[in-house]
């Protein structure tokens, strides 16, 4: 009954520096008492000194935790493979490497130590854990203040942006006055206030394919909290390569995602969504909206699985995928399994390192121009000069309630093909939305039913305001 | 048969509903029902949903049976 034990490389250093060796026994602890007996180095690193395995060394047979099937007495058969890994907490499962805590500390996590699943030795787990949130937005901000309040050591913090006011709705690291600010930095700031004992790490840039292993591999586990899919699929491919656990959360108008992916054994984003979905398919919050609590709930149950894979308790959210709808209020738990097909985490895989996401996900680099479209200057002047144009608004009916260019016409560009005929195609018509995206379908629609002085404005009803009408809300 | 179907994210939005009882012929896949789901107008949605049955994540082409519960799960990329 010979089965093969892999080894962390962590432990090599007192196993020969071997990777993997062959062992004989019934059960899990039959031939980790073998490979102890051979190694005796490796004891202390394994079991405590009551002889109960350290809690941060998880053992999977094949691709199963042991927890999950009869602990050390799971039986083994020929052929079998036994994997040591070291949990996330710290990085290299060598015992005694534990920060302690300061007396300020002990008070300050009074609550957490009088647990018994978590005890000092969960505090300095916390402590000595490195956590990277990418997005110090709707999600990452309540991630980031509850994982700070909570103990963990090191967070590192990744965002390129600046505080907008559209942001303060829900991106509760910033306030009022941190708008036109670098978010890093208010971020840093809010986190700081709120446990001074916090490393904080800065990584002011956007994530690319150039740059994400070499940020990623200084953390044990890492949050994704962005919000476009190219970044997705980065985080996701480099977390399965560098094999970090990913902490997802994801949302859209009233509703969210959760699930770890990239976890041993478990599932990875391409599992569930192998191919990114046509571009402009999927609105983002700036252009679906999103209800302003809602990423709370996300990120915070994102948080709290940061907080038990780093203590090793409770089951994990790995190979589940947790659905959050706000408005019915409602929790469901889908069932998620590892596609063995997969082509980053799958038995075969064909990616081996990163690629271009942008291209991946069908973003051009530039936006195609529209040479015929109209800046709000110029859409100024002709009226000025008192020529006759039909402006038709494209937006919802709830928008044009915020703010409209007065004297327009307001037909939803969903509406736009079955009342076509309200429209004159001889008359010079402008079209325009919020930013110019709708009213840019709007104007093609239009052309393609025989509408020949259609233009688009350029830049919607936010550049007029900005650059026409300083009295016109923005939204 | 009869079957449930439940719509998320943009796709519920795009439908204007989250739910729907359907009567489909038996051995129906959850492919095939999205397809009818969704007619031409929301084609593009074909290849981006992921689908569950009765809170399974599945592949598309798995026969479903009478009662069963079909999730049509489009990706969400907020953060």
């Amino acid at each position: 009954m010979s089965v093969r034990i892999l080894i962390p490389t962590p432990l090599r250093a007192y196993a020969a520096q071997q990777a993997s060796l062959q062992a004989i026994g019934p059960d899990v602890r039959a031939v980790l008492g073998e490979l102890t007996a051979k190694y005796p180095a490796l004891q202390k690193h394994l079991f405590d000194d009551s002889g109960k395995l350290r809690s941060y060394v998880n053992i999977y047979k094949n691709e199963e935790d042991i927890r999950y099937l009869q602990g050390q007495g799971t039986a083994l058969a020929a052929g079998d493979t036994v994997s040591i890994v070291p949990s996330v907490a710290g990085g290299s499962g060598v015992a005694e490497e534990l920060p302690k805590l300061s007396k300020e500390e002990i008070r300050r996590y009074s609550r957490h130590l009088i647990m018994p699943e978590v005890t000092l030795e969960g505090q300095r787990k916390l402590k000595a854990a490195r956590v990277l949130l990418v997005g110090t937005g709707g999600l990452g901000s309540p991630a980031a203040l509850y994982l700070a309040a909570a103990g963990v050591g090191t967070l590192g913090l990744v965002d390129f942006d600046v505080v907008d006011e559209s942001n303060l709705q829900r991106q509760i690291l910033h306030g009022t006055g941190d708008v036109g600010r670098r978010k890093v930095l208010s971020a840093k700031d809010s986190v700081l206030s709120v446990n001074p004992h916090v490393n904080v790490v800065l990584h002011e840039v956007r994530l690319t394919s150039e740059n994400a292993l070499e940020i990623l591999k200084d953390y044990d586990i890492v949050a994704d909290g962005t919000d476009n899919f190219p970044t997705r699929y980065l985080v996701n491919d480099a977390c399965v390569l560098l094999g970090k656990p990913n902490v997802y959360g994801s949302i859209f108008r009233f509703e969210g995602q959760a699930s770890i992916f990239g976890a041993p054994g478990g599932p990875c984003y391409r599992c569930l969504y192998p191919e990114p979905p046509p571009p402009g398919l999927v609105p983002s919050c700036a252009e679906g909206g999103v209800l302003g609590v809602l990423p709370g709930m996300i990120g915070i149950l994102q948080a709290t699985e940061v907080v038990k894979l780093i203590m090793g308790i409770g089951e994990p959210l790995v190979g589940r995928l947790l659905l959050y709808d706000a408005l019915g209020m409602t929790f469901r738990t889908l069932k998620l399994r590892r596609n063995p097909e997969c082509p980053v985490c799958g038995d075969h895989p064909s990616i081996k390192e990163l690629v271009d996401y942008e291209a991946f996900c069908g973003i051009a680099d530039e936006p195609e121009e529209d040479e015929t479209a109209l800046t709000a200057v110029e859409l100024k002047a002709r009226l000025d000069k008192g020529e006759k144009l039909v402006l038709l608004d494209v937006r919802e009916p709830h928008e044009a309630a915020i703010a409209r260019i007065e004297g327009s016409r307001l037909i939803p560009l969903n509406d736009l093909p079955g009342r076509v005929s309200e429209l004159d195609s001889t008359d010079s018509i402008v079209a325009y939305c919020h930013h110019g995206l709708r009213s840019a379908s709007a104007t093609a629609f239009l052309r393609s039913a025989g509408f020949r002085k259609v233009q688009n404005l350029s830049g919607g009803i936010d550049h007029w305001a900005v650059q026409v009408d300083p009295n016109l809300a923005r939204y | 048969m009869k079957i449930r179907v439940l719509y998320f994210a943009s796709l519920r939005e795009k439908l204007g509903r989250a739910a729907d009882d359907l009567e489909v012929p038996a051995g129906a896949t959850p492919r095939a029902v999205l397809d009818q789901v969704l007619g031409e107008k929301l084609a593009q949605y074909r290849a981006a949903v992921a689908f569950s049955v009765n809170h399974e994540y599945t592949p598309g082409d798995r026969p479903l049976s009478d009662g069963d519960e079909v999730a049509f799960l489009p990706p969400v990329s907020g953060g």
